[in-house]
């Protein structure tokens, strides 16, 4: 079979935006999947696009994803949901006030629109919310997606640029050649492992399984109009030791609610554990008491792709493998969705040699081998 | 928290049996249900029996009925189940008027006897006000609504059709046809094996008995269900017999495709399942060592081999062996396979459906965009199709007909219920639901 430029295994969103971006550039390109596309983690996840700070790294791809996603906007289909319902970070005291103002200075020197919230601005935007919350930090341009829908987008995009499609799954990839379970082999100058947790291609990869439940209701339209993520996130989202819950929850365009959020390490099992549903929704509670009436639909568990650095793997496997046919679009941890178009683009100007729009050193996968990070992990 | 020994989930014919059973022999049981009243579908409401009327298996129901409450069995009705754990507990929600109360149950040994319910296939028009499923719209009539007076035409395939049909007709329906997709060269081999089985052969009788005038057509389908002068209600249906196509007034239309069996509990349970029905052994273990099962959930064999097989399975939890009760049901087992080819489903109905056809009706996705589509969950996460408050009960069985795809993953809560029921774990909690959406 004639070379491909490049095959990327693993056709969730990220798989999927690589793929795109390569098929735009006249790339010969090959999408491998085992499973069904956008069946992982894209599709458990709750399709948040969102700026985060946890670090300037973070804030930089997460803002510049983010500007990708808004130029794309006029482009995606109906089913992909692109709203920008914008995020409101919700402070319950005075403390995180504080915090809400250090937040919007952090936000503003990355260019990115904020608008600090009063008491009574935040009831006035979301009167499910509970009275006496201090305030909050509203991102505008921040928005929810459809993720399986949209990964289903990028996917059609590439191939109606060319990209061939192989329902197989990938028994191995090394030195530009890809061997599927149907026997057919397949080569390539470069491989993109976009494999989410699934690491079986190659066990050096440093990411780790961390286990999230999620909640659907049924329909209630105009119960919430913004994604509401309390304060406190970046901390429990932080803990790595600890099982941890946090308030987050987004108004679908179906006037569904999907709320969450938790983070385990540890429990591979798919289960949804009613330990851990309890103090998610228990904190949920906090924040908004009239959810405890809403009807529940699903509740379902994903597994997030995470590094130890809360940052993912974008480049070159340098450093983790020996094979410099081999690179790296993963651990994407939550933000898979957020980060998708960024990561493609970064992944694509380090292959051409182009300059990127924002550093990409903080991402390439060799930062992960350093010493005294491996004694880290 | 309230602790069993035995914990059955289902009281019908198959539930009642494994309880009498069980507690028959030393077992401390409780039997769960849904509706308030045991009985299950098929013996539902017949003991709210109107004067004069006379519904089938009635002095079968008081017998099983009699005996379960001398076994010292506890039957608790209204009581659905949203969760369960293999380890060992149980969520329920109960309706009790403006509130809900959940409660958790502990059990050594499970019992699953969940029935089956009806098989629908779309077909255009088929949401139309006055098409009903053919169960369904038995189980409104026996809660009181009217059909007296109307034209009623029952269609689909399997038993239940005729069941459905002298129901209908005793509380007052004009029952115009009842069609019947089976040819009668394949339902014959049907109708010889019951004389093999004496029971069934007067349950057939008795339906026939109160249609002596309607006609009972078979190799003959709905195609189109067809809108009144009034443009949302039904007014008449197409039939056709592969070589003739009519069009048939009626005001109501009872549909059903044979059963499905409830397997919802099972599989989030981690069962193994054979095809569509859960695997079990000669003692109706399944493949987790304390969950048995019994009925429909292990094949669709109806009222004997259920309670036949439920007896076994309460007999196994008291740690007996049933060995005359299994050769009956081998016996059963081999009426199911038969039952099975006589009512099986003509390939012309997977054409039913146009592209704007409705298959999903609590998500609205139309037959035409499953269309490139590779499996269920392809499917589900593209279409959303399956995704609504039945999870796929309704259209689950019909797409799997339809397209092939086997509907997998189920997911608590098995069916609807307030975010609050998921906090309430060490005790009974009271939830005021919120009855208008916001």
């Amino acid at each position: 079979m004639k070379p491909f430029d490049i095959l990327i295994v693993g056709a969730g969103i990220v798989g999927s935006a690589v793929a795109r971006e390569c098929a735009l550039i006249g790339w010969r390109v090959g999408v491998i999947e085992g499973g069904t596309p956008a069946g992982g983690a894209t599709a458990a996840g709750m399709g948040h696009v969102v700026v985060m700070d946890d670090s300037p790294a973070q804030l930089a791809l997460t803002a510049f994803s983010r500007s990708l996603w808004q130029r794309d906007s006029g482009k995606l289909p109906k089913s992909v949901e692109y709203e920008t319902c914008g995020t409101i970070w919700v402070a319950a005291d005075d403390e995180e006030m504080v915090e809400v103002h250090a937040r919007r200075e952090v936000y503003e020197e990355a260019g990115v629109e904020t608008r600090v919230l009063t008491a009574a601005a935040l009831a006035n935007k979301e009167p499910n919310l509970r009275r006496g919350l201090a305030g909050g930090l509203l991102v505008p341009g921040d928005g929810v997606v459809y993720p399986p829908a949209a990964a289903a987008f990028y996917l059609a995009e590439a191939r109606r640029l060319g990209a061939e499609f192989f329902q197989a799954r990938a028994m191995s990839a090394s030195q530009g050649q890809v061997l599927l379970s149907d026997g057919v082999s397949l080569v390539a100058d470069r491989i993109v492992l976009a494999v989410g947790t699934e690491c079986d291609l190659l066990p050096s990869l440093p990411i780790q399984k961390r286990k999230g439940h999620l909640v659907i209701t049924d329909r209630y339209p105009g119960f919430l109009h913004h994604q509401l993520v309390e304060l406190g996130y970046l901390k429990s989202a932080h803990k790595i030791a600890d099982d941890s819950v946090a308030f987050n929850i987004q108004p679908r365009q179906t006037g569904q609610l999907l709320l969450g959020s938790s983070r385990q390490y540890g429990n591979e099992g798919p289960e949804a554990e009613p330990e851990m549903l309890r103090r998610m929704i228990d904190r949920a509670k906090q924040y908004m008491p009239g959810l405890e009436n809403l009807s529940v639909l699903r509740v379902w568990t994903g597994f997030r792709a995470a590094t130890f650095d809360k940052l993912p793997l974008i480049g070159p496997a340098a450093g983790l493998s020996e094979d410099r046919s081999l690179w790296l679009a993963a651990g994407f941890e939550g933000l898979g969705i957020t980060n998708a178009p960024g990561a493609a683009r970064l992944l694509v100007d380090a292959m051409l040699g182009r300059k990127s729009a924002i550093d990409a050193e903080p991402y390439l996968p060799a930062r992960l081998m350093e010493p005294a990070r491996l004694a880290h992990a | 928290m309230t602790r069993t020994e035995v914990l059955v989930i289902g009281a019908g014919p198959a539930g009642i049996a494994a309880a009498t059973a069980a507690a028959e022999n030393g077992r401390q049981v409780i039997v769960l249900d849904d509706n308030l009243n045991a009985g299950g579908q098929i013996w539902r409401g017949a003991t709210v029996e109107k004067a004069g009327s006379s519904h089938q298996g009635n002095a079968a129901k008081r017998r099983a009925m009699t005996r379960l409450q001398q076994s010292g069995a506890q039957v608790l009705g209204g009581r659905c189940v949203f969760s369960v754990e293999a380890s060992g507990t149980l969520q329920t929600l109960q309706e009790t008027g403006s509130d809900s109360l959940v409660e958790q149950f502990q059990f050594d040994q499970l019992i699953l006897a969940t029935g089956a319910r009806e098989r629908f296939l779309p077909f255009p028009g088929w949401t139309l006000a006055g098409v009903f499923g053919a169960g369904g719209l038995q189980a409104l009539v026996k809660g009181g609504y009217p059909v007296a007076g109307k034209r009623v035409i029952v269609a689909g395939t399997g038993p239940l059709l005729l069941a459905v049909a002298a129901h209908l007709a005793q509380d007052g329906a004009a029952v115009s046809s009842v069609l019947e997709q089976a040819t009668l060269a394949q339902l014959a081999p049907f109708a010889t094996s019951l004389w093999a089985n004496p029971a069934k052969l007067v349950q057939g009788a008795r339906y026939r008995g109160k249609l002596w005038k309607t006609p009972y057509r078979t190799g003959s389908w709905i195609i189109e269900a067809i809108a009144g002068s009034d443009g949302r209600k039904l007014g008449a249906v197409r039939v056709t017999n592969g070589t003739r196509t009519w069009e048939e007034p009626c005001d109501l239309l009872a549909c059903g495709y044979h059963l499905v069996p409830n397997t919802e509990i099972a599989a989030l349970l981690g069962c193994t399942f054979r095809g569509a029905f859960v695997q079990v052994d000669d003692a109706q273990r399944t493949s987790l060592p304390n969950v048995f099962c019994a009925g429909e959930p292990t094949g669709i064999a109806g009222l004997e081999a259920a309670m036949v097989q439920g007896e076994i399975a309460g007999l196994s939890c008291a740690g007996l062996i049933g060995t005359s009760l299994q050769k009956r049901a081998v016996v059963e087992r081999a009426f199911a396979r038969r039952m099975e080819k006589a009512f099986s489903l003509r390939p012309e109905l997977r054409s039913l459906p146009r592209a704007d056809t409705i298959v999903c009706r609590c998500e609205d996705v139309a037959f035409g965009s499953l269309h490139g589509r590779t499996s269920w969950t392809d499917a589900k996460l593209q279409t959303r199709c399956g995704m609504g408050p039945c999870q796929g009960r309704t259209c689950g069985p019909a797409v799997e007909y339809l397209l092939g795809w086997r509907p997998v993953s189920v997911r608590q809560p098995l069916f609807p219920v307030p975010l609050q029921a998921f906090c309430s774990h060490d005790e009974r909690v009271e939830i005021n639901q919120l009855k208008e959406k916001v």
